[in-house]
């Protein structure tokens, strides 16, 4: 459905400013680290200088002694049983936890500790620290002295899982590791009918792999944490996280506090991309405070956040594709081999999605997906926007371009003939989905899909077809700048089916404005100003009438928190229930209040217009509950989604390559975007630049690099690079507008969709260019020259 | 506590200001503390640009220089740009373009663009690029913040 076709609304669909735009530009408090505490101490983690080491003797004597430090803690703290092993054996027991933030229980293995004898990757808790000052802390971690005993380590899936390999996670209390004895952490091998007799019946099987590597979020504002005991001695923590009821309740885990006692407080976040759905620091910065009794405030370093927070699952994927000559897929395989680092945060679920949110893209009737996530002695892979999808989208998406080569049709025209269209069954789903309600187990239909106006409108914005010639004559001729153009189609989610849960409260208000009270955790994507969007379309009022309050545990209602794109689908659909709760209230003492059938009024412009075309000013009815009727009008909802309606785009580069020096420039780059209904366009498309200069950033230049001991090599921003204005190419976003019925308004997702495309695109555009495939991502320049067979 | 055992005299949007501090107090520490919390910090070796202040007039990155070295200096930073309750017309155009996202960066990236049309009032969108080059943004992909300079200098032009 195009957007004249869809329902005209009044708020939805139109930009308005951020709800915490004015904040945001005037520099206002906003941010964890601008609500410092009295008396708040500062909180230092001491880093292993080993990636897999044994902690046999550890002496904070000297640290202790230090004026001005408060409190030292070791894994002697966090002792194994009840006993006079630790000093402050009272305080903390080891407990096997997870960081990762998801609904309870977590599919995450519980393979964390809060500190423990054994360092697992260069960067892994030793010790942490609680000082009157930076300084006096840091002065403190060097006076630790620790005693290591230096064990082999493994730095890649095929080491981690060979035999004879030394076991990272041997200790006997993880749960729910696959096999720990293997290294193996997570794992699935699914089958839609039969890949073996679908690779029989065709034409042709292209079969190749690809490789993609570890990037890691570099949000502008470092993970922080500042924690304290209130008035009433219970601890609050405010942070920078996208999942605070996760927070609270992994808090309650790791400290054994109940979860009564605990408050979490997200203010604005500085960036997440999900490496705050995540309990990075908050458990060792609120141990801090429950040793010391005192404020503490943590912030890691640069350094510490690029490589002791989480990055991007690295993989190897193969793709083994049969197809008939005419195009269609007779049989679709990717098997991936999956480094998790060294905890197995998110490593079940991510993986999942590589294929799950890639492999349904493509009407194929036999499907596999395999894979393995290993441990290793590397930094900690976790949620990371688009979370695992990029990694398939890689693969499958650069194969397919392969495919339509070997059959020797155009990409474009390829995709148009095998992608899936409107009430198509997404069969594949129901085989690898964490949790089977019953519009899983019985295949998800495919209920909108813009996929075939995207890759069209993208196509022609791009101006693929004239380029795809016009360049291929002009590289023929062997000159120095050699230029392509390549595209990619994608999918993803709206939140996670039947797991992501959000509540919303709305509260009327004498003036007819309403206090909107909701856990989902606005990251900076601006879905704070789209939920309140929502609430001001439902009760025909302003955005500015829609007062919101947002994650503070101890005031709004539960929700699952900012990930899997679900906060405009999930967390919207909670509002706009909550707000129809309240309209329908409002429009019953309106209409003994105007004489008129409810059924014949309707809220718009902040009054009750009647279909009679009397008219009562929303303010009267408002008055009359709160002052009359003696009843305040407010409504909670609760929202959970048996689908995860898929969003679709097309991308398209357009590059060049200096084949001289193997420099590769993106000159313009083109996102046609199925997410349903836009709410704000402006927000909307801001989601899309985003998410195409970090996903150029992983197709060129973003890379986590260690020496042959695991340690990080990249210092910090000087030489992790991100793209800046000037290397940005030109963008083009266009949305291709479906009415999704079970979203408010027709909404789907945007916000993790677009990330997915910029690497398998410009990839393609590289072949284009060059007439050879570079499998491997980063596209660097080594990597074009060693192409062109100058290296 | 940190012991702040040195005055430092220095403007602040145009105020004069004494500040305590200590000698080893980076500028961006000492404007933090003193409540200017439009300064951000997101790394603290001059890579990321949260931090940018304008130092008479140019942009500097406040992590990488010593509050005591700012003796006598007139500072300004985001919480100077609306006056009297009304938004610069930059901070406005930021947010009619959809320019913030996360709003970590926006601080320094207005302060960065203030310079720019101070010294240009018609910039070109490559100069306003280079403008950038000091500020990082994770969100954006700057095609917004860039489309709003642009814009603010047209109604900046209009109103003179």
């Amino acid at each position: 459905m195009s957007q004249s076709n869809r329902p005209q609304f009044r708020v939805v669909g139109h930009d308005v400013w951020r709800v915490d735009g004015r904040q945001l530009v005037t520099g206002a408090p906003a941010f964890t680290d601008d609500y410092p505490q009295r008396g708040m101490l500062i909180g230092k983690i001491l880093g292993s200088p080993h990636a897999h080491a044994r902690i046999k003797h550890i002496d904070t004597a000297k640290a202790e002694a230090l004026e001005g430090v408060h409190a030292v803690l070791t894994y002697q703290d966090v002792p194994k049983a009840r006993g006079p092993i630790g000093r402050r054996a009272d305080l903390f027991n080891r407990t096997p936890y997870t960081r990762a933030g998801q609904d309870y229980p977590e599919p995450s293995p519980w393979d964390y500790f809060l500190l423990d004898d054994k360092v697992r990757f260069v960067g892994d808790r030793v010790a942490a620290v609680a000082a009157d000052t930076e300084e006096i802390a840091l002065e403190a971690l060097e006076r630790i002295k620790v005693a290591y005993e230096v064990l082999p380590a493994v730095f890649t899936p095929q080491e981690a899982l060979a035999s004879g390999a030394p076991v990272i996670h041997d200790e006997p209390d993880v749960v729910h590791v696959k096999d720990p004895k293997r290294n193996l952490c997570a794992g699935i091998d699914v089958h839609l009918r039969d890949v073996a007799a679908g690779f029989a019946q065709a034409d042709l099987v292209v079969e190749h792999t690809y490789h993609v590597h570890r990037v890691q979020h570099a949000q502008m504002e470092l993970h922080t944490a500042i924690s304290y005991f209130d008035e009433h001695d219970r601890l609050v923590v405010i942070c920078s996280t996208q999942v605070p009821f996760h927070v609270r309740r992994q808090l309650s885990m790791a400290l054994g506090l109940p979860i009564g006692r605990i408050r979490v407080i997200k203010p604005r976040i500085g960036g997440g991309f999900g490496g705050k759905q995540e309990m990075v620091i908050e458990d060792i910065c609120a141990a801090l405070t429950v040793a010391t009794h005192r404020p503490v405030r943590m912030e890691l370093t640069r350094h510490e956040d690029l490589f002791a927070a989480r990055c991007r699952h690295p993989m190897r994927i193969t793709m083994k594709t049969g197809v008939k000559r005419e195009g269609t897929l007779t049989a679709n395989e990717m098997i991936a081999l999956v480094d998790a680092g060294a905890y197995g945060s998110h490593s079940p679920t991510v993986p999942t999605n590589t294929g799950n949110k890639n492999l349904p893209r493509y009407r194929c009737p036999n499907v596999h997906y395999k894979f393995d996530a290993a441990y290793t002695n590397l930094s900690i892979a976790g949620a990371m926007r688009g979370y695992g999808t990029p990694q398939g989208a890689y693969a499958i998406e650069c194969h397919m371009d392969e495919v339509a080569e070997a059959l020797g049709m155009d990409p474009v025209e390829f995709r148009l003939k095998t992608t899936v269209r409107e009430g198509d069954i997404d069969e594949l789903s129901p085989h690898i989905y964490e949790v089977k309600t019953q519009a899983i187990q019985t295949g998800w239909p495919i209920t909108t899909c813009g996929l075939p106006e995207c890759l069209k409108q993208g196509a022609q914005a791009i101006g693929w077809n004239e380029k795809r010639q016009a360049y291929g004559r002009s590289n023929a001729l062997k000159p120095v700048i050699l230029k392509g153009v390549g595209m990619a189609c994608l999918s993803q989610g709206s939140g996670v089916a039947a797991i992501d849960t959000a509540n919303a409260t709305v509260k009327l208000n004498e003036d007819g404005s309403v206090n909107l009270l909701i856990g989902a955790a606005d990251i900076g994507t601006g879905g704070d100003t789209v939920i309140a969007q929502i609430v001001a379309e439902t009760l025909g009022i302003a955005v500015s009438d829609v007062v919101l309050y947002t994650t503070d545990t101890d005031i709004v209602p539960f929700d699952s928190g900012a990930y899997a794109s679900s906060t405009t689908y999930v967390s919207g659909n909670a509002a706009l229930k909550a707000a129809e709760e309240v309209k329908d209230s409002i429009l019953q003492i309106a209409a003994s209040l105007m004489g008129e059938p409810q059924g014949q009024l309707r809220l718009l412009d902040r009054q009750v217009v009647a279909a009679s075309g009397k008219k009562l000013p929303l303010r009267e009815a408002a008055m009359h509950s709160i002052y009359v009727l003696k009843e305040q009008i407010e409504h909670t909802a609760s929202f959970v989604s048996p689908v995860s309606p898929p969003p679709f785009a097309a991308q398209f580069a357009d590059i060049e390559v200096d084949s001289e020096t193997g420099q590769i420039r993106v000159v313009e780059f083109v996102t046609a975007v199925d997410a349903g209904t836009i709410v704000n366009p402006e927000l909307a498309a801001g989601q899309v630049d985003g998410a195409v200069s970090m996903g150029l950033g992983y197709a060129l230049i973003e890379e986590m690099v260690f020496d042959e001991k695991g340690r990080p090599m990249n210092k910090g921003l000087i030489d992790y690079k991100l793209f800046k204005a000037k290397g940005m190419p030109k963008l083009k976003t266009i949305f291709v507008e479906t009415y999704e019925p079970t979203g408010p308004y027709g909404v789907k997702a945007i916000a993790e969709i677009p990330v997915n495309g910029p690497a398998p695109a410009v990839a393609n555009a590289v072949k284009h260019a060059l007439g050879v495939r570079i499998f491997d991502l980063p596209l660097t320049p080594e990597r074009v020259l060693r192409a062109l067979g100058k290296m | 506590m940190k012991k702040l055992t040195m005055e430092l005299q220095i403007k602040v949007n145009g105020e004069d200001q004494v500040f305590s501090i200590s000698p080893n107090d980076r500028l961006s520490d000492a404007l933090r503390r003193q409540g200017y919390l439009g300064v951000k910090t997101g790394c603290y070796t001059g890579d990321c640009g949260t931090c940018t202040v304008l130092l008479d007039g140019e942009p500097i990155v406040s992590c990488l220089m010593l509050a005591a070295q700012a003796q006598g200096a007139s500072i300004a930073t985001v919480e100077g740009m609306a006056r009297g309750g009304r938004l610069h017309p930059l901070q406005e155009a930021f947010l009619d373009e959809g320019a913030v996202q996360c709003g970590f960066c926006i601080p320094g990236m207005l302060l960065s663009a203030q310079a720019l049309l101070n010294r240009n009032p018609e910039p070109s969108e490559d100069e306003v690029r280079e403008a950038f080059a000091g500020n990082l943004c994770r969100c954006t992909g700057y095609e917004r913040p860039v489309r709003a300079v642009l814009k603010a200098a047209v109604r900046m032009r209009g109103a003179k």
